[in-house]
């Protein structure tokens, strides 16, 4: 298990290494220009070639690329120009954010969609197939945004049972002492259940919205997989020698089915945590997504490259993560491996 | 949920602050709000009341605001600052001249757009500013300029307790630009309670501030709310107590449904224009330029761009300019028949291809605008093709001064025409010259103005220069925009300024 950790780590060094060139040259290639933009309302050609020199704007790209990959080996990020902040810290306060949310919608949609899927292949095209395509070809084809804001819309102005969506906490509870950065176990390790529950209220609507969006995939691979196990001949053998059909169900089939929809939940993680924007804006959330989407289109190069590192780094662990869960699933994957 | 409490507002802010100090590099417009409330500068603008009872800041009266009085010398030439004795900063440290000084000499010094600001009212060199004694401070002037004054109440020249910037100085790093974008180093009405960037930027009183009455409330807390929809459900239900950045379209919603109130205060000093390349064919016809500003839809893009939210540039009267006034309509209005004769005359009646370019960052207002120019032209044979450019490009392109058609806006912080001119017109080719517009008959009328001593020869000349503009038409005013804001009905004491974000002192609630 170690051995593969560790051969994991060292092939992931081209990757990285790979992805810190190709951010570089990508931010660079971008139109834009940064001092332009950052000299302000009222800038001269003087004022931006000033600004373009403290930025180092105006040396040569491998000169600039040396700088960047020294600050890199120090452990700095530089600064956000937009925001003003370093981006490393910009970066260690908004992915716990985006992996809270992203992590609680996933056990949401987990939730619901496993046992929809599992259920929808034992009897296919029954009314609780049915339902489980209706519902998952509904959460996909409805956009996240009009999702969020419909639930806003009945729950907070409505209903009046959420909290406004002001991000991850409302305006009377201050954040707890920081630990691992997620709201809810920090409260909770500091023994403030009201704070817990404040961040749990915040936290529900963007979850859902996220939630629906992610129960088509992983409902739909599960009932593909199951499908496909369900009618393989050792689960017919299991029928024949009188298996209870929960313990062929849950126990054979399942496990068999489960690489798959592990494969898939580990695309739709890593997607979401990136690619969540709308939800953000929609529910004020300070994740990494509009974090970066806002340096993009300010040509805000350092947290452009911070993002693009730190989401690299989480693909690799995630996927060290599924290949070791693989593992435990399956024996035969470990040894091919 | 419950409203928020009594001596506490929550402000819903479309973007927050990124810097919170006025003369780092990228400060942006949002950062305003703090670096105006937790810092107070020498002199003020007083206050006056419009006719529909609206409060706004008044560019002609100066007052002191951290000074206690001040002297214009009789030759003219210098003015004596008396500071407060009792003021002090947030830290409890007497304000004495010589931070008024570092202050000073750091925003003629640091450069980029603080150093450009100052040498905007002939601010620009640190011995310029003369510590007579420890609350005495002189400022000579190097000519005499009507905009001197004045540009010692605008954000910029803030002043900043110098011993504790100075202590977080490096040898990098003199000016502790570094330290001072996330610290508080005032004395304003206001200090830093906490600020997450991206978030919440709140403030608490400070409560031994001496520069005016004391505010009277006592906790402001901006939250960053990117979604137009969530700030008007916010508002709605009462859980915020002010809400800037309104969409035109909600705030003509909410004037109608009285759902809570909304503030509009024209942007002073300011167009929505189209600008026309003169430098490029065949807009450097001035035919051409005319027949495009008979050809703008004005009417339907007050109507379906901004709501009717805005004061129209267009349909003037034909003696045009009768007054100084800046801005004032133009006299043209959508007449194809006039476009099309004076195309024709041009030589380029049967149309010709152009592009129209945007600011996506302001895409609300400019892309429909844009759409519906081009239809127009369509009818006159001009076929167009819409570009549209990200917020970090634009002002690039802008500088590049090629896009032959372009929508764009332009503001001046301080209310005179000539300082409109000076930037937008003049042919010293300046970056907000989006026309790149040279006219020599025209740069010697704005330089005249520029420093005339007598109002009637100023009225005239400026007139003179304003007429040119209407003739020559190398940027199409379309309006003048309305900043709106909306707040709860029991919140008094909204006062627009210049910088158009909120000042928190003269706010409260009941």
């Amino acid at each position: 298990m170690v051995g593969l950790i560790c051969a994991r780590l060292l092939a992931a060094i081209p990757s990285i290494i790979g992805v810190i060139i190709v951010t570089f040259v990508l931010t660079r290639a971008l139109p834009g220009d940064p001092a332009a933009y950052f000299a302000g309302p009222a800038a001269t050609q003087q004022a931006i070639a000033e600004i373009r020199h403290s930025l180092g704007l105006d040396r040569s790209l491998p000169e600039q690329f040396l700088v960047y990959v020294e600050d890199l080996a120090r452990g700095r990020l530089g600064n956000s120009l937009s925001t003003g902040q370093p981006v490393v810290e910009e970066l260690l306060t908004r992915l716990p954010a985006s992996l809270e949310l992203t992590a609680l919608a996933l056990v949401l949609s987990v939730a619901i969609a496993v046992p929809l899927g599992i259920t929808a292949a034992q009897r296919p095209n029954s009314w609780i197939d049915h339902l489980c395509r209706i519902v998952s070809t509904a959460g996909v084809s409805l956009p996240t945004f009009f999702t969020g804001l419909l639930l806003v819309y009945v729950f907070y102005y409505l209903l009046g049972w959420a909290p406004a969506p002001l991000g991850r906490l409302d305006l009377a509870y201050s954040p707890p002492p920081a630990r691992t950065g997620f709201y809810i176990p920090d409260s909770l390790l500091s023994g403030d259940a009201a704070t817990a529950l404040a961040a749990l209220r915040q936290i529900a609507l963007p979850a859902l919205t996220l939630a629906i969006f992610t129960l088509a995939p992983i409902a739909r691979m599960t009932r593909a997989a199951m499908l496909s196990v369900l009618s393989a001949d050792f689960i017919r053998a299991a029928r024949a020698n009188g298996l209870a059909r929960r313990r062929i169900v849950y126990v054979y089939a399942f496990r068999n089915a489960m690489l798959p929809v592990l494969t898939t939940l580990g695309m739709v993680f890593a997607f979401l945590l990136g690619a969540n924007v709308l939800v953000e804006k929609v529910f004020a959330w300070p994740g990494i997504g509009s974090f970066a989407i806002e340096a993009l289109i300010d040509s805000d190069y350092a947290p452009v490259q911070g993002f693009v590192l730190a989401m690299a780094l989480v693909y690799i662990l995630l996927n060290l993560l599924i290949d070791i869960l693989y593992g435990v699933i399956d024996p035969r994957a470990a040894v091919a491996a | 949920m419950a409203a928020t409490p009594k001596d506490t507002l929550l402000v819903l802010v479309e973007n927050g602050p990124n810097s919170l100090d006025i003369h780092g590099v990228g400060t942006t417009f949002r950062s305003y709000v703090a670096c105006w409330n937790l810092y107070d500068r020498l002199l003020t603008f007083g206050h006056k009341t419009s006719p529909d009872g609206g409060l706004s800041y008044d560019h002609t009266k100066i007052e002191p605001e951290l000074a206690e009085e001040f002297n214009v010398s009789p030759e003219g030439m210098s003015v004596t600052f008396k500071l407060r004795r009792d003021a002090t900063f947030h830290d409890g440290a007497p304000v004495t001249a010589a931070d008024v000084k570092w202050s000073l000499d750091r925003a003629v010094t640091v450069g980029g757009f603080p150093t450009f600001q100052m040498a905007a009212g002939s601010l620009k060199k640190p011995e310029q500013f003369v510590v007579l004694d420890d609350h005495t401070i002189r400022i000579d002037f190097l000519q005499k300029d009507k905009l001197t004054l004045p540009d010692l109440a605008v954000v910029v020249p803030a002043i900043f307790n110098a011993k504790l910037a100075q202590s977080h100085a490096t040898d990098k790093d003199p000016w502790a630009l570094e330290w001072m974008k996330t610290n508080d180093a005032g004395g304003g009405a206001y200090k830093l309670d906490r600020w997450i960037p991206g978030q919440e930027t709140s403030f608490l009183r400070f409560d031994e501030w001496k520069s005016g009455p004391l505010p009277k409330i006592r906790r402001v807390v901006l939250r960053e709310v990117p979604a137009a929809g969530n700030r008007r459900a916010l508002m709605e239900r009462g859980d915020a107590d002010l809400s800037v950045d309104m969409p035109f379209k909600d705030a003509a919603e909410i004037k109608k449904s009285g759902a809570y109130r909304v503030v509009g205060t024209p942007v002073e000093n300011s167009l929505q224009y189209v600008g026309l390349v003169t430098k490029m064919k065949p807009f450097d016809d001035v035919r051409v330029r005319q027949a495009i500003a008979w050809a703008v839809p004005y009417e339907e893009i007050y109507k379906s761009v901004v709501y009717d939210i805005c004061i129209p540039m267009s349909g003037g009267p034909a003696n045009a300019p009768t007054s100084a006034a800046w801005p004032q309509p133009f006299p043209y209005k959508r007449d194809m028949e006039k476009a099309k004769t004076l195309l024709a005359a041009a030589g380029v009646g049967g149309g010709f291809e152009s592009t129209i370019s945007i600011d996506l960052g302001d895409a609300t207002q400019s892309e429909p605008t844009a759409v519906l120019l081009q239809n127009s032209l369509t009818e006159l044979g001009v076929k167009t093709r819409i570009e549209k450019i990200p917020g970090a490009n634009f002002r690039n392109a802008m500088l590049e001064k090629n896009r032959p058609i372009h929508i764009a806006s332009f503001g001046g912080w301080l209310n005179f025409p000539d300082y409109y001119f000076y930037w937008g017109y003049h042919g010293q080719n300046a970056l907000f010259d989006t026309m790149s517009y040279q006219n020599p008959q025209m740069d010697k009328l704005i330089d005249a103005a520029r420093f005339a001593a007598d109002p009637e020869v100023y009225e005239d000349l400026t007139k003179q220069f304003i007429h040119i503009a209407m003739v020559d038409v190398p940027r199409i005013p379309l309006y003048q925009q309305i900043l709106v804001v909306g707040m709860q009905k029991n919140i008094t004491g909204y006062t627009y300024w210049f910088h158009r974000q909120l000042d928190f002192r003269p706010l409260d609630k009941s």
